[in-house]
């Protein structure tokens, strides 16, 4: 009875952890699929290459589609098996070390650079990261679309879990969260693996503002 | 250029001010005592009045001028036209947000060619276009009235849905849509606040807010533009100038922000 009891519990837990992570997150959206479908057919036609961004962008991947069609709602199943797809094509560090440089990591999180159609063609990319997160104490300008990672590595653990974890979720969140808002940096190439391990240890080093 | 020295100087003085006296943006500190300065002044009346004046004289291969242009409520009425729109319009058979109108008179009128126009569609600080200072001329005539685009024809309702479906559209190399930042309440960019276009409350805002005279661009900027440069930091191609998503986009805009007093041509940062 008392084990039962515990699991009750635990799955309420998790239960009101996962609907309060899903309200923060949750997007208006009344556009129907036939809508979507349309609007990906809109852009096609309305939509021109400029420098560096090319047509290839509006031509929408497997997972976008179905975020899409989806309203970012897709069924538990079929979020599951985006994010098992999505996780098949994780390329983890080769050496298995997760950790780079946090202050070279802190550098990249304020560079908003790259990838729009002005940016350099090779020009390397910042992590957007302080556009959408708090990370470092000292930095008050950062945005609120993304959770605080503030204490990142000191709450989860200083453990190479923790910094395969931060790994993979910077290379493709979407391994974790089928329609998340947040880009997925290494599966795109938009950060290389060097980019993402000093990410690593902005969030993940004891010795990272992020910690103190 | 006398508006420009005057934005600098009260810049950079309050820039100094503020950043001495307080810890808060000293852009968005600046930019506050600058419009303290001005009252209800606003250098997009510079526009507004060069484009009066072009407005009412004769050009183009037909030289004529624009005041037969039908905005929507007849040849010639300026008068709370732009409040009206995005709008259909039968002789074009599509529905067209008033930048679009505009130039769709200054071909049909004036014998301008639209393909020269999509050339070159945004001015710049140092050669302001024309169609920027038109507009500025035809949305100062909807001072002071309630945004109400009809909304009621099939294809005016085809593009509302068509702009809320592209609202949502997430593609590109980081899978955003305008909805992953403006379709949530109280969010930020940094120290940015994000409107949330899906509700009435932010939307009427966000849609009175352009055109706006932009003082670190210096120069006045329409909806177009806007919606152009939303799509820049999308990380998306370029939309094209006047075409059916941009115009789908600005009516899914305007419809949420329907009631909304129109007070003029915005000034920002």
């Amino acid at each position: 009875m008392k084990k039962i009891n515990t699991t009750v519990l635990a799955a309420a837990v998790a239960l009101t952890t996962f609907l309060a992570a899903g309200c923060a997150t949750e997007r208006e959206h009344h556009a129907s699929p036939e809508m979507m479908k349309k609007a990906t057919i809109a852009v096609k036609r309305d939509f021109q290459e400029k420098g560096i961004a090319k047509m290839d962008r509006v031509a929408t991947d497997k997972l976008q589609d179905i975020c899409n069609r989806s309203g970012d709602n897709p069924s538990p199943e079929m979020a599951a098996m985006l994010e098992s797809e999505q996780t098949t094509t994780l390329k983890l560090p080769a050496d298995g070390n997760y950790m780079g440089d946090w202050k070279a990591g802190e550098k990249l999180a304020q560079s908003g650079q790259g990838l729009t159609w002005n940016a350099k063609a090779g020009a390397p990319n910042g992590g957007n990261c302080y556009n959408c997160h708090q990370i470092s104490p000292e930095e008050l300008s950062y945005g609120t679309i993304g959770p605080s990672l503030l204490g990142f590595g000191k709450t989860r653990g200083y453990t190479s879990e923790t910094q395969k974890y931060a790994y993979a979720k910077i290379y493709n969140s979407k391994a974790f969260t089928a329609c998340s808002a947040m880009p997925r940096f290494g599966h795109v190439g938009a950060l290389d693996e060097k980019q993402i391990k000093d990410l690593v240890a902005l969030l993940v080093d004891p010795k990272s503002p992020v910690n103190k | 250029m006398k508006y420009r020295i005057a934005i600098m100087a009260a810049l950079a003085v309050t820039w100094t001010g503020s950043v001495l006296a307080q810890a808060k943006d000293p852009t968005i500190a600046g930019i506050e005592k600058y419009r303290e300065m001005l009252g209800d002044d606003n250098p997009a009346e510079l526009y507004e009045a060069r484009g009066e004046i072009l407005w009412k004289k004769a050009a183009g291969p037909k030289n004529v001028s624009l005041e037969k242009c039908d905005l929507g409520l007849g040849p010639g009425v300026v008068k709370g036209a732009y409040a009206k729109t995005p709008r259909y319009f039968g002789d074009a058979g599509r529905v067209m947000d008033i930048e679009s109108r505009i130039n769709w008179c200054r071909e049909t009128i004036q014998g301008f060619s639209t393909a020269d126009i999509v050339k070159k569609p945004f001015g710049s600080a140092d050669k302001p276009s024309e169609i920027e200072d038109l507009l500025a001329y035809v949305v100062t005539a909807s001072k002071g009235m309630k945004i109400s685009p009809p909304n009621s024809h099939p294809k005016e309702l085809e593009a509302f849905a068509l702009g809320e479906a592209l609202f949502h559209l997430r593609a590109g190399p980081y899978d955003f849509s305008c909805g992953t930042c403006h379709a949530v309440d109280g969010m930020r960019i940094r120290l940015q606040e994000l409107p949330n276009l899906t509700k009435t409350a932010d939307a009427k805002g966000a849609y009175t807010g352009w055109p706006a005279y932009r003082v670190s661009t210096s120069r006045l900027h329409s909806m177009q533009w806007r919606i152009n440069d939303c799509f820049r930091q999308q990380r998306f191609p370029e939309p094209k100038y006047m075409s059916e998503s941009v115009n789908a986009l600005i009516t899914f805009l305007a419809v949420m922000g329907e009631g909304a007093e129109y007070k003029g041509p915005a000034l920002k940062r």
